[in-house]
């Protein structure tokens, strides 16, 4: 078996960061100039990697398949971003940050990795305030604070509801300024579909001109993959429409390991589905659960009279409400980490306690707050959040509670990345949720911000250093190289397939059938049995695609179905991998929950002993069965407790 | 409660930038009153594809109101008839049953049309480039909290950050000005004591940006305020206009 090296540097753990920084190669000012650097997506990560790099004098070339950098997927973060300052001075440290993220992520994430994003994250505080992030302030002048979900320490800083927007803009500003002075060249409406690795490094990639339809070709000394994660496996998601797994699975497909795929979020506080013709699912704000109080009906009866429009939210006394995240878990309440109050939820409605009319929801109110602090005060925090609601709900949240439900938010797995953030591929790099690090197997609230601009301001920017002094003397490769002509062949042909086809149902109708095998499979709650027929389910859609899947119009110019078409193929594909995944795990960490390892009250149980390892898969060739092999995950200075909210 | 409701919808198609464009008359039924604009323009799409027929294209992405992308003038008002939302965020329940309802893609000088209702907001990118930020680079800054700053300037500042970059300013103006869009950034970076030590390059270098790329002027019809997804206020054209006198004094 292959060994997996990650890299982790020497020394103790608050020290590691500071000896690799210490001992590792840099490229001078002049060298830099002359290598060029990749980077696929404008995210939090993409953007200010791109930018940072060419800050230094990396010559950059950034691509995104959006119109513009500003509106990748980060811009839809609501709540904010943690960081270890410690200024409301209510007793946190580095040291907590990093305990709270490895506890939360239930101990499948690397120490060392963990330990360096704790340590950076009031460096892109300080950095953001820069840049001119208007964040939430005090009267005092001084920056405003609040909790998260898994933290009993307030350190997360906040743009009202709109945090994931405000620093992607600082980022991209800082990107337009690098376009402004020439050192990055930016594609927009451009899409990876291809990576090329020349002597087994990678060395350029091939685009699809979103517009013409034309495929390029782009050299660059190393690539960094910054596209994002593969929420989007499931049809519904938070996720933009666009977000797509396709660049990470292109970077797998070409030899790159992929690890824990199926390490996926479900955030607790989502707009309930409506209908079968929903094309998105929007999330609510877990900073709302600092606010909101979680209920459902403590009678039966009283559920079913609400499910039937017979019976109002505001109708059941104090005393017939189960609010049971805090019956459940009174030491965090309200606050429990997502994967923990998403299966409460499930509970309580698989239970027949759910309201709403499909009886999947349940109750988010403010009413207790309004009281206690006015509806300015919470107009305030939540207002866009609540005008958001009611556009879609059309009923007003600060009269009756919202109601809410489970969904597919974020993915924890992702390429698998050593300590400097390089894949198994030399050259080729992912940051931000393109890659797995970090979050273990569940994501803390308001940590997505915090790892992707911690990997793009100031971990990529050192260590890919590191990579590229050795590279100082590779000339510029020609695209006319045979390797790129080889790699622009076969993405031709596949689009040609593609629309050769000509079947029956269109790329929706599809991909919603993939999403339904997902989520009655591979979501919230998954077993042996459901897993199988999952895989078996999975191969009959493939190759339903493959054969019957309609797409018109022609490969050049505009064709949004084709773009679909190619991204579902990678999808299907993802998925697969993800039943193999949670299938391979016989144990319930974080967001991955067997039914057959619970406690007796149905908490997750997990299984140090056999599965303290981060299972990186490897490719092996289409239809061919990947192949597993582990990274041990050693915890000199954390002791493996079983997570304990109560 | 979901109801369901017909109609019939006028939408302009245009194979490309150089192309003639015209109306095309569609109908589309059953439609929930819960989905949002946009998926029920997926129902039309599906229908088309069905009929194999080219869907239409249209720009869209996070469909919550926040990253800009979707657009359409619908019934004469960009992002359609509800206030405060973008396109996604616009619900089939503020249409009647049986409306014919006429789409049609931003139209302005500064955005030229790609296809059907897609157009090319890359000046906002440029105008952007030109001076909408901090020169800053990553490292080497003070302490988050070292500076204070007045709450009142931090919200005001984030009122005017709050721009999503969509457009319908310049789709709503007669003119065709992009005052609206360029004033928010110009305020925000100019309420805050880090955007200040530029402000005056930045106020010249997008102002100039902006004209050279063949927006309209401003009228103060107050169209842009109105139709702003978001909300953000006339008042930011009112501050750039100040700091631009102020930087041409200087000069």
């Amino acid at each position: 078996m292959t060994k997996i090296d990650s890299k982790i540097p020497e020394g103790p753990l608050a020290q590691k960061w500071t000896n690799y920084k210490n001992n590792q190669k840099l490229v001078n000012p002049a060298n830099k100039r002359r290598l060029d650097i990749i980077v696929v997506g404008t995210g939090l990560a993409g953007a200010s990697a791109a930018a940072s790099l060419a800050e230094m004098g990396f010559k950059v070339k950034s691509f995104t398949i959006q119109d513009s950098p500003r509106r990748a997927h980060s811009i839809a973060a609501q709540g904010g971003i943690n960081a270890a300052k410690n200024y409301p001075n209510d007793g946190d440290s580095v040291y907590r940050l990093f305990y709270d993220t490895i506890k939360g992520g239930d101990y499948r994430s690397r120490e060392g990795n963990v330990y360096r994003l704790a340590e950076v994250s009031n460096n892109i505080i300080d950095q953001c305030v820069a840049q001119g992030v208007p964040f939430a302030r005090e009267y005092g002048g001084y920056l405003a604070n609040r909790s998260f979900g898994g933290a009993q320490v307030s350190r997360t800083f906040y743009a009202r509801g709109q945090t994931g927007q405000q620093l992607l803009l600082g980022a991209y500003q800082a990107l337009m300024h690098q376009v402004n002075e020439k050192n990055i060249e930016l594609h927009t409406r451009t899409e990876l579909v291809e990576i090329v690795i020349i002597d087994g490094k990678a060395r350029g990639i091939i685009t699809r001109n979103l517009i013409t339809g034309k495929l390029e070709r782009h050299f660059g000394h190393a690539v960094v993959i910054a596209s994002g994660g593969y929420g989007n496996t499931f049809f519904l998601s938070t996720n933009a429409m666009g977000s797509n797994g396709s660049a990470a699975w292109k970077a797998y497909q070409n030899g790159a390991y992929f690890a824990n795929p199926a390490f996926v979020q479900i955030h607790p506080t989502c707009i309930p589905v409506h209908g079968e013709f929903q094309s998105k699912l929007t999330l609510m704000s877990e900073s709302l659960r600092n606010d909101g109080r979680i209920w459902v009906p403590k009678k039966k009866e009283d559920a079913e009279a609400i499910r039937k429009g017979k019976l109002k939210p505001t109708d059941i006394a104090e005393e017939d409400r189960d609010y049971y995240l805090e019956r459940r878990y009174p030491a965090f309440g309200n606050l429990v980490p997502r994967d923990v109050a998403s299966r409460a939820a499930k509970e309580r409605c698989d239970a027949g306690y759910g309201v709403g009319a499909t009886g999947l929801a349940v109750y988010l109110d403010f009413k207790d707050a309004i009281d206690r602090l006015g509806k300015d005060v919470i107009e305030a925090r939540y207002g866009n959040l609540f005008q958001m609601y009611e556009k879609i709900v059309d009923e007003n949240p600060y009269e009756t509670p919202m109601m809410i439900y489970p969904a597919i938010h974020y993915t924890m797995g992702g390429l698998w990345v050593d300590y400097e953030l390089q894949t198994s591929i030399p050259g080729l790099f992912a940051i931000g949720e393109a890659n797995f690090s970090d979050h273990g197997a569940n994501r803390l609230g308001a940590s997505a911000l915090m790892q992707g601009l911690a990997d793009g301001y100031f971990v990529l920017p050192y260590t890919i250093q590191n990579y590229l002094a050795d590279d100082i003397r590779t000339p510029r490769m020609s695209t006319d190289m045979p390797e790129f002509e080889e790699k622009e062949k076969k993405v031709k042909e596949k689009f040609e397939k593609l629309l050769s086809i000509n079947g029956k149902y269109s790329v929706d109708h599809i991909h919603k059938e993939l999403g339904h095998i997902m989520w009655d499979f591979v979501g919230m709650a998954r077993n042996k049995e459901g897993l199988q027929k999952a895989l078996d389910e999975i191969m009959k859609i493939k190759k339903e695609f493959w054969a019957n899947v309609r797409i018109p119009g022609k490969a050049d110019g505009i064709n949004l179905e084709l773009e679909k078409a190619s991204r579902l193929a990678d999808f299907i594909e993802i998925g697969e991998l993800m039943a193999r995944d949670a299938l391979n795990r016989e144990e319930s960490s974080g967001g991955h929950f067997r039914e057959e390892y619970q406690t007796e009250e149905g908490e997750a149980l997990r299984r140090d002993d056999e599965f303290a390892y981060v299972a990186c898969w490897e490719y092996k060739g289409e239809d061919k069965t990947p192949v597993l092999h582990k990274e041990e995950l050693k915890f000199e200075y954390v002791e493996l407790k079983t997570r304990n909210y109560k | 409660m979901e109801k369901t409701i017909n109609l019939k919808l006028k939408v302009w198609r245009q194979d490309g930038p150089k192309a003639k464009g015209r109306f095309e008359t569609y109908e589309v039924k059953d439609i929930s009153t819960d989905s949002s604009f946009l998926e029920m323009m997926d129902v039309l799409n599906e229908q088309l594809i069905q009929e194999g027929k080219e869907p239409i294209a249209f720009d869209h992405d996070c469909r919550e109101g926040i990253c800009g992308m979707c657009s359409m003038y619908i019934n004469g008002h960009p992002h359609g008839p509800d206030e405060d939302v973008t396109t996604c965020q616009l619900h089939m329940r503020k249409f009647k049953d049986g409306e014919t309802v006429t789409v049609e893609p931003w139209r302005s000088a500064g955005f030229p049309i790609i296809k059907d209702l897609m157009v090319n907001r890359n000046a906002f990118d440029q105008i952007i480039a030109a001076g909408g930020y901090v020169s800053v680079s990553t490292g080497g800054v003070p302490d988050a909290n070292a500076i204070p700053i007045s709450k009142e300037d931090a919200d005001e500042a984030m009122d005017a950050a709050s721009c999503i970059g969509c457009g319908a300013c310049v789709a709503a103006c007669k003119n065709g000005s992009a005052m609206l869009f360029v004033s928010a950034k110009v305020s925000q970076l100019a309420l805050l004591p880090q955007g200040k030590v530029e402000r005056a390059r930045r106020a010249k270098r997008m102002v100039a940006k902006m004209d050279e790329l063949g927006f309209g002027n401003c009228t103060n019809t107050g169209a842009c305020e109105v139709e702003c997804p978001k909300g953000v206020s006339i008042t930011n054209i009112a501050r750039m206009n100040r700091e631009y006198l102020m930087a041409k004094f200087k000069d």
